[in-house]
């Protein structure tokens, strides 16, 4: 073996690594640390939404009617959808198709947009109908007040979450990007699977979200 | 070059489960099971985010330290919200008057 074959590695692969498997290892771990600091952000709204709900449950049935169920519903659906894209993104990156790597990533922006798009309809609805804790606020006197502190967590965690597609979006329009440039290979994917990673547990955090805030009075009459 | 690349049926399979789960946690909210209603709630997302987790971000095949880390951010999560629950869910009792 020459000299410059022994130093050949491929152009995707940094120095400081042994090779692209290691590199990959350590990007997928890089991006799970990352990840339990979002859980933990997450799950403490998550602990001040179970104390409050504890504290007034009848509030908070309450007010959990007043929600747009089938717009919840519709975006569990869409945002259920784009983690599928977004997984046949990866695969498709994994296989070296540029081009149903591109569609898959349009496709998951796509419906991520959708998602946005029911969401801000559902802000919408309840500005419209006086559900903005504050000064505005309207709502059956014996709740009054509890009904408040519900839609103040309603408003914060889908939010949050919210802002977290957003930046969702962002990234998938780097690797858009760079897929389309071709600094996407078969051998240099990490990019699209963190990217994945995170798209995926933005559709987690959902997954919780939906349930806690728009079933729980749905079986009051 | 990766070791783990999935067929697709995998997929489309877990997209299949996760949006059937949905629709059972959608329906069986119409319905007064009592506490079990949060239970039931519950024990569907954590069913859906552990196919997610498993399969959509490929944790089933990754090394034992991206495990360990999964786990770990999860366990940290019980500590924060058992503890806090502990105290919170425990005080109607009464017993000191």
């Amino acid at each position: 073996m020459s000299p410059e074959a022994a130093h050949h590695h491929p152009a995707a692969l940094a120095h400081q690594f042994d090779g692209l498997e290691q590199q990959k290892e350590v990007a997928t771990l890089g991006m799970w640390v990352f990840l339990v600091t979002e859980i933990l952000f997450f799950g403490g709204l998550f602990a001040t939404y179970s104390i409050y709900r504890t504290l007034y449950p009848d509030a908070f049935t309450a007010a959990s009617r007043e929600l747009v169920v089938w717009a919840g519903t519709t975006n569990t659906a869409v945002l259920i959808t784009s983690s599928l894209t977004m997984a046949l993104a990866v695969h498709a990156a994994q296989l070296g198709q540029r081009r149903l790597l591109i569609v898959f990533l349009i496709l998951t922006m796509a419906l991520g947009c959708a998602f946005l798009g029911i969401k801000a309809f559902e802000y919408y609805t309840e500005f419209a109908a006086h559900h903005i804790p504050g000064a505005g606020f309207q709502f059956e006197p014996e709740h009054f007040q509890h009904a408040q502190i519900f839609f103040s967590l309603y408003f914060v965690m889908t939010g949050l979450h919210a802002l977290h597609m957003v930046i969702g979006l962002g990234i998938m329009a780097v690797m858009l990007w760079w897929s389309a440039r071709g600094i996407i290979t078969e051998e240099y994917y990490n990019p699209i699977e963190v990217s994945g990673l995170y798209w995926h547990f933005v559709d987690i955090v959902w997954i919780f979200l939906f349930p806690l805030l728009y079933l729980i009075g749905r079986h009051v009459h | 070059m990766s070791a783990h690349i999935l067929p697709r049926r995998v997929y489309y399979t877990v997209f299949a489960v996760l949006m059937v789960s949905t629709y059972i946690t959608w329906q069986i909210s119409y319905f007064d099971l009592g506490p079990l209603n949060t239970i039931a709630a519950l024990a569907i997302a954590v069913f859906k985010a552990v196919l997610v987790v498993l399969f959509f971000m490929h944790v089933r095949y990754s090394t034992p330290l991206t495990w360990a880390v999964v786990i770990g951010g999860v366990f940290w999560l019980g500590i924060m919200l058992s503890l806090t629950l502990g105290d919170y869910l425990t005080r109607g009792w009464g017993t000191f008057g």
